[in-house]
């Protein structure tokens, strides 16, 4: 072949289709993508999944209300008492009840603390993603074993806590909790501190994540994205404030915001958001009231759920997960088990603009844009 | 703030001839006709900037063994605004349940995609104008939609 027809520039190249998945470490679950190259750079991405379908919103059609609340915890199995909330808040507005004063508090409470574990989970798996292998993984998940080890201890179980009820929790917390829980706390923002003198300014990280993935703010919010992702590329919609739900109008926090929108902002914005939330907390924990952990009709429900029947209508409750906009969709036809009952998924929602976001970008940067959306498979596919 | 339904209704049908709507409890009820130019309005005009498609999903009314009829085929949206921080407003399509299509609202609000998609799926609604409407959480080849009301799993005891 003559040498100089097939230099670089003049060779034919040929578009190749690959997957990345559904067995592969960075798609965190079973998820795949049906990538097209031209050489490195993506020129098309279809993401495909459902592997862990199993009609969970049937499931719940075929059970009560409240026999559902087992099944959340397995939506975004990092964040059990948030799915459990969402639960809790869409029953309670479609059955008017209403909540006791101390189980508002300690809901506030978990719902944060699992934000928490959220946010260093993520951050620490995208920092795998990246190739820093192991070892701020291993930070972050130091800190996120005190928090579950807080959670087994109020409701039996680490990851799988099936804690939050309509009307309050489902036990008290034991004693010396809430002391424990104001040390873990109190103790958080020094492994931030160390966490971000490790990363925040670190080169590597710098010159891999900005100005990569790129969502504008217009496309964010035609595309539904929510969470922390939204608030990255500068949209202030936070629905702890927008709702006001539950006791949050109570707190003072702030909601941070990206400017740019790309991986770097993603990752900030929940550093950030750990910091607010540590806010939350320790106002929470200091104003705990005496009283039920859940209110008198809360618990009869807790206790009979067949004798539980809304009556006909339906009700949309959402809550800002760790996520993003977790929705619950319930229409009743006043029997003890919901007609219809929908859960709209943040991470199901945020990954329709996941090809927008990766095209003509080099196929390493699909793995840390996919990292910085923050999908959990179980609540993809429910 | 938000006008109630009926004075949104009035609003509507005011501004868009042709239109008619009903208000069922909490939720605006919209011929399938004019769903695209509801929505459009929602969407563009200034007073209610409904910019966010929060939830789409669908529910199932299959006919009344007893009273026979065709039975029907909702399909729910939950709009709010970010921008002037208002909503939600439910909106309802009633389809025929025999043959449900309606168009696709993906082409105003990109966050229809996948949620239509599923609806697709799992409810067995035809979108019309949606731009990739396939399975997306069931198997291609898989017969059936595993939400509506009568469908009946197959029985996993069996060894086959």
């Amino acid at each position: 072949m003559d040498p100089v027809a097939s230099t670089a520039r003049t060779a034919p190249t040929e578009l190749l289709e690959i997957n990345l998945g559904p067995q592969h470490p960075s798609t965190h679950g079973v998820f795949r993508m049906m990538v097209t190259l031209d050489g490195e750079t993506i020129v098309k991405l279809k993401p495909v999944f459902g592997y862990l379908h199993r009609n969970h919103e049937q499931i719940g059609e075929g059970s009560t209300y409240i026999a559902s609340f087992p099944f959340t915890d397995r939506l975004d199995y990092f964040n059990a008492m948030s799915n459990n909330f969402g639960l809790a808040l869409a029953i309670e507005k479609l059955g008017g009840v209403a909540a006791s004063e101390r189980g508002e508090f300690l809901r506030v409470i978990m719902v944060e603390l699992t934000r928490l574990v959220n946010h260093v989970a993520v951050t620490g798996f995208l920092l795998n993603d990246m190739g820093a292998f192991g070892t701020p993984l291993l930070y972050a998940f130091r800190e996120r074993e005190k928090i579950l080890d807080l959670f087994e201890a109020c409701s039996g179980s680490r990851m799988m806590c099936n804690y939050v009820r309509p009307g309050g929790v489902r036990e008290d917390v034991p004693e010396e909790w809430l002391a424990g829980a104001r040390a873990i706390v109190d103790d958080f923002p020094r492994f931030l501190d160390e966490f971000e003198k490790l990363l925040t300014e670190n080169e590597i990280i710098q010159q891999r994540t900005k100005q990569v993935g790129i969502l504008p703010k217009t496309l964010a919010i035609n595309a539904s994205v929510t969470g922390p992702m939204l608030r990255a590329s500068g949209v202030n919609y936070d629905i702890r404030k927008v709702d006001g739900y539950s006791i949050y109008p109570r707190f003072q926090f702030k909601v941070p915001l990206g400017t740019v929108g790309d991986v770097y902002d993603r990752y900030y914005v929940r550093i950030l958001e750990m910091r607010e939330s540590v806010k939350i907390l320790q106002q929470a924990l200091k104003g705990v009231p005496g009283g039920p952990a859940i209110s008198p009709k809360g618990l009869a429900l807790v206790k009979a759920p067949r004798t539980f029947r809304p009556p006909k209508g339906e009700a949309y409750g959402r809550i800002e997960a760790p996520k993003g906009e977790l929705g619950f969709y319930l229409v009743s036809d006043g029997t003890p088990q919901p007609y219809r009952y929908h859960i709209r998924a943040p991470s199901f929602v945020n990954l329709t603009i996941l090809e927008d976001m990766c095209l003509g970008q080099k196929v390493a940067d699909a793995v840390i844009i996919l990292g910085s959306v923050d999908i959990v498979l179980g609540e993809v596919d429910r | 703030m938000l006008p109630s339904l009926d004075e949104l209704k009035t609003a509507l049908e005011q501004q868009l001839p042709g239109v008619s709507l009903t208000v069922d409890g909490s939720v605006l009820v919209v011929a399938s006709k004019d769903l695209t130019a509801v929505c459009r309005y929602l969407k563009d005009s200034d007073r209610f900037r409904f910019d966010y498609l929060a939830n789409l999903t669908a529910v199932d009314y299959p006919p009344d063994p007893a009273g026979g009829g065709a039975g029907r085929m909702d399909v729910v949206y939950h709009l709010y605004s970010m921008e002037k921080r208002h909503g939600p407003l439910t909106l309802r399509v009633q389809l025929t349940r025999l043959r449900p299509v309606v168009a696709s609202v993906t082409p105003l609000w990109r966050g229809a995609e996948f949620q239509e998609r599923e609806v697709y799926d799992l409810f067995g609604v035809t979108f019309d104008g949606h731009p990739d409407l396939r399975r997306i959480l069931m198997w291609e080849g898989f017969q059936g939609h595993p939400m509506r009301k009568d469908y009946v799993p197959e029985n996993q005891n069996l060894a086959d």
